[in-house]
This record gives C-alpha cells, sequence and structure tokens, in this order.
C-alpha cells in the first residue's frame, strides 16, 4: 500500500507532470508565473484546492455517484462541486482563518475551475482511485504543479536581463523555456 | 450567417488570433487526425451550447448565468462524450480524459458569454459553427505540422523521402510548447508590424490570464465582443 502510493506520489508529480506532460493548468501557469514569490503563493493555493476537491470528488463519486448508478454524470457534478466549493473555501477562509485569506486569498478565485482541478478529479476515476489513493494523487499532481511553475518564474525572473528578438519577447520565449523545461522533466521517467 | 462563419475562421480565430483553449491545443495535436477530432467535437459541443444559451437567454437571470452555462455546456460533453464512446471509438481512446475537459475549454464559455447570451438563436447557430471550424481548422495545421516533422506523415499518409529522419520530440509533450512558441512569435512579429501601420491589433493577445473558466473577468472575453454585440449590450445596459 505505501510503496503503490510512493509510486503514485513520484509518478504524478514528476513523471507524469500536470504541466509539462498533460497541459493542465497551461493558464496560470503562463500567467502567474512572472515573480517567484506569486508563482509560490499560487502553486500553495493550488496544492489546498486540489487536495480537497480530489477529496470531496471521490467520496462524492464513491457514495452518491456508483450506489445510484449514474456515473455518466461525473463531469457535470465535478464541475459544479468543484465550483462551489472554492467559492465555500473562500468565505470560510475569510470568516475564521483571516491570516491564510491573506496570504491565500488573492489566489482562490483564479482557480475556480481550473483545468487542472477538474483533470484531477476525472482522471481519479479513470484510473479507478480509492479516496485515499484520489487524495494522493492530487496532492502529487499539485506539488508538481507548484515545483514547475516555481521553477519557470525563477528562470523568467533571469530573462527580464536577456536580449530577446522583438518577436520572441513576451510569450514565444516563456513557451520556448517550458518546452526546454519539459524535456528536463522527460529525464524523470527513469525514476520509474 | 456567412460574415459570422468568416469571422470565427478567419477574423477572430481562436487559436491563431485570440490565443484561446490553449491546453486542448497542446495536448491533442500529436497527430493529424486527432486534432481534427478535437475540433469537431469542440464545434458539435459549441454550436449546441451556443443555440441553447441563445434560446434561454431571456429565462436566465443574469446574476446566475455562468453557473447555467456550465450546466448546459456540461451536459452536451457528456452526451458528445458518450457517443464518441459508442461509436468513434478509436477517437475516444486518442483524446482520453481531454474530452471531458471541453467543458473548461474558455472558447466556450466565452462564446456563450460574449456572444449567444446577448443575440438570437440562428446567429449563434453560425457563430458557434464559425467558431468550432476555425479551431478545427487550426487544430488540425498544428496537429499535420508536429505529424510531419515528428513521424515524417501527415493523415497517418507517409510523405516524407526514405532520407528524413523524424525529430520525434515533436510529437513529444516538450515539441507542443515549440511549436506554440513559433506560433506565438509569428503572431507577435504580425502585430507588431500592425502596429507599425497604425492599424488596432488589441484583439491579437496570447492566452488568458490564469483561469480557463473566468477569462471572463479577466478580459479575455472582453476582446470576443466585436463591436456590433458591443452596442446591443449598451442599449440593454
Amino acid at each position: 500500500m505505501v510503496k503503490e502510493l510512493l509510486v503514485i506520489l513520484i509518478s504524478s508529480s514528476l513523471v507524469n507532470n500536470v504541466v509539462l506532460s498533460q497541459f493542465l493548468g497551461l493558464c496560470p501557469f503562463l500567467g502567474v508565473s512572472k515573480k517567484t514569490e506569486t508563482a509560490t503563493g499560487m502553486g500553495v493555493a493550488v496544492i489546498f484546492v486540489i487536495t480537497l476537491a480530489s477529496a470531496v470528488a471521490g467520496a462524492i463519486y464513491q457514495f452518491i455517484l456508483l450506489p445510484f448508478d449514474i456515473a455518466y454524470l461525473q463531469t457535470i457534478v465535478f464541475i459544479l462541486v468543484i465550483a462551489a466549493l472554492v467559492q465555500f473555501v473562500e468565505m470560510f477562509l475569510k470568516k475564521f482563518i483571516p491570516g491564510l485569506y491573506q496570504s491565500l486569498g488573492v489566489y482562490l478565485p483564479l482557480i475556480t475551475t481550473n483545468c487542472a482541478v477538474l483533470g484531477v478529479a476525472l482522471t481519479n476515476v479513470q484510473k479507478s482511485y480509492g479516496i485515499v489513493t484520489g487524495i494522493v494523487n492530487g496532492f502529487a499532481t499539485a506539488v508538481g504543479f507548484t515545483i514547475s511553475i516555481v521553477i519557470l518564474a525563477g528562470i523568467r525572473e533571469k530573462l527580464k536581463y536577456n536580449d530577446i528578438p522583438e518577436s520572441f519577447q513576451g510569450m514565444p520565449i516563456v513557451l520556448v523555456t517550458a518546452g526546454l523545461m519539459a524535456i528536463a522533466f522527460c529525464g524523470f521517467s527513469g525514476l520509474l | 450567417m456567412r460574415e459570422r462563419l468568416l469571422n470565427g475562421i478567419i477574423k477572430e480565430n481562436p487559436t491563431f488570433v485570440l490565443m484561446l483553449g490553449m491546453c486542448p491545443t497542446l495536448a491533442v495535436t500529436t497527430s493529424a487526425i486527432n486534432g481534427l477530432g478535437m475540433g469537431l467535437t469542440t464545434m458539435v459541443v459549441l454550436a449546441l451550447s451556443n443555440v441553447f444559451i441563445s434560446l434561454l437567454r431571456n429565462i436566465i437571470p443574469d446574476k446566475v448565468r455562468i453557473p447555467a452555462f456550465i450546466v448546459i455546456i456540461a451536459s452536451f460533453v457528456t452526451m458528445v462524450e458518450l457517443l464518441l464512446q459508442g461509436f468513434i471509438p478509436f477517437l475516444y481512446d486518442a483524446l482520453g480524459i481531454y474530452i471531458p475537459l471541453i467543458v473548461v475549454n474558455c472558447i466556450i464559455l466565452g462564446r456563450a458569454e460574449a456572444y449567444a447570451y446577448k443575440n438570437p438563436v440562428l446567429l449563434s447557430l453560425f457563430d458557434g459553427i464559425g467558431m468550432g471550424l476555425g479551431f478545427s481548422v487550426a487544430l488540425t495545421c498544428i496537429g499535420a505540422v508536429r505529424e510531419l516533422l515528428g513521424a515524417g506523415e501527415v493523415f497517418g499518409v507517409h510523405v516524407m523521402p526514405e532520407s528524413f529522419v523524424p525529430v520525434s520530440i515533436f510529437i513529444m509533450a516538450p515539441g507542443a510548447f515549440f511549436v506554440l512558441a513559433a506560433l506565438t512569435a509569428i503572431q507577435n512579429k504580425v502585430k507588431i508590424a500592425g502596429e507599425r501601420k497604425g492599424k488596432d491589433m488589441s484583439k491579437i493577445q496570447s492566452g488568458c490570464n490564469s483561469d480557463c473558466m473566468n477569462c471572463g473577468d479577466m478580459g479575455c472575453s472582453k476582446r470576443l465582443v466585436d463591436n456590433k454585440s458591443g452596442e446591443e449590450a449598451k442599449k440593454n445596459g
């Protein structure tokens, strides 16, 4: 059991990195990676939301959708549940844990229904993970996201001082960087 | 109606001009046929959801319109997914998780918010078909380029000479980023050239800010609103 979870942890965070090999969550990856601090904030918020969302989505799938034989409604149910969940978490944090809200609050509305969040919930179902395995997979995926967005932000901070051809300024050079990072992450496939 | 079709395919091409819906664009374009399949699937969902949202535009209250859009879109996506699974299983296997993820494709929500919610049914239908065709053309082109460079084939037919060594990185994940980088660089070049001539190039932009679904608030869908619907919105508001 522990070994299996460890394999999922490594596979989802490094080998099958959510951004660099699954292309999910590209928008925040490209949009919120200008500074390392904001990228870290975003990463932590994503870890928080995806872990929570995969727990809730997993529970709903196991205890509601499967017993009533309505698993084909998963897409509709998941997207609504996730959207509502993020709103609820935002209100909860604002009221009860203002400190955490101060640091994460800005990022929460940004990831309401990010495709990575829905993607993890659907992957958990597709690979028929149980609730615990699903949570571990969600956490690992989000950690993978955080690793890649923080690395990209670090590189982008340095990129500012470089002389880049006019047409490659802005998004193109960031995409080239992401591509090189994806090649580097391909190297992790030897881990498993 | 012809104007609507051309608008989606050329003037406001969702991929080449507006740069929306990047996740599926990168993920499924490993071959031309996959790109075409994804494009057409998205087109069907887009046309149907546009029609439905346009039909219901006077019933849906303004405050809950986004959740209402999401439910409508998700229902159509589920239907299309089941149809694909039943009738075109090879495409269903190739596209995998990216079919249900059409729900969070910002082209669809963007069109719902920017066009279908404010315009009559028939125009919305053609708007959806136009945008969908534009998306299909773009995905097929990107897929064909990647397949050609990465495997020496187009639509599974060998076209490169024997001596050509496939650059297999192009059909792997990093290749997607490089192709998109080249594409955005060309886009930048066109934009810069256009601005020098004094044209309005504000529609050409790369990507949304951070969230596939929330781009309405982030200014993506403001780019989508063309002058005509903008005027109508002013009249209503």
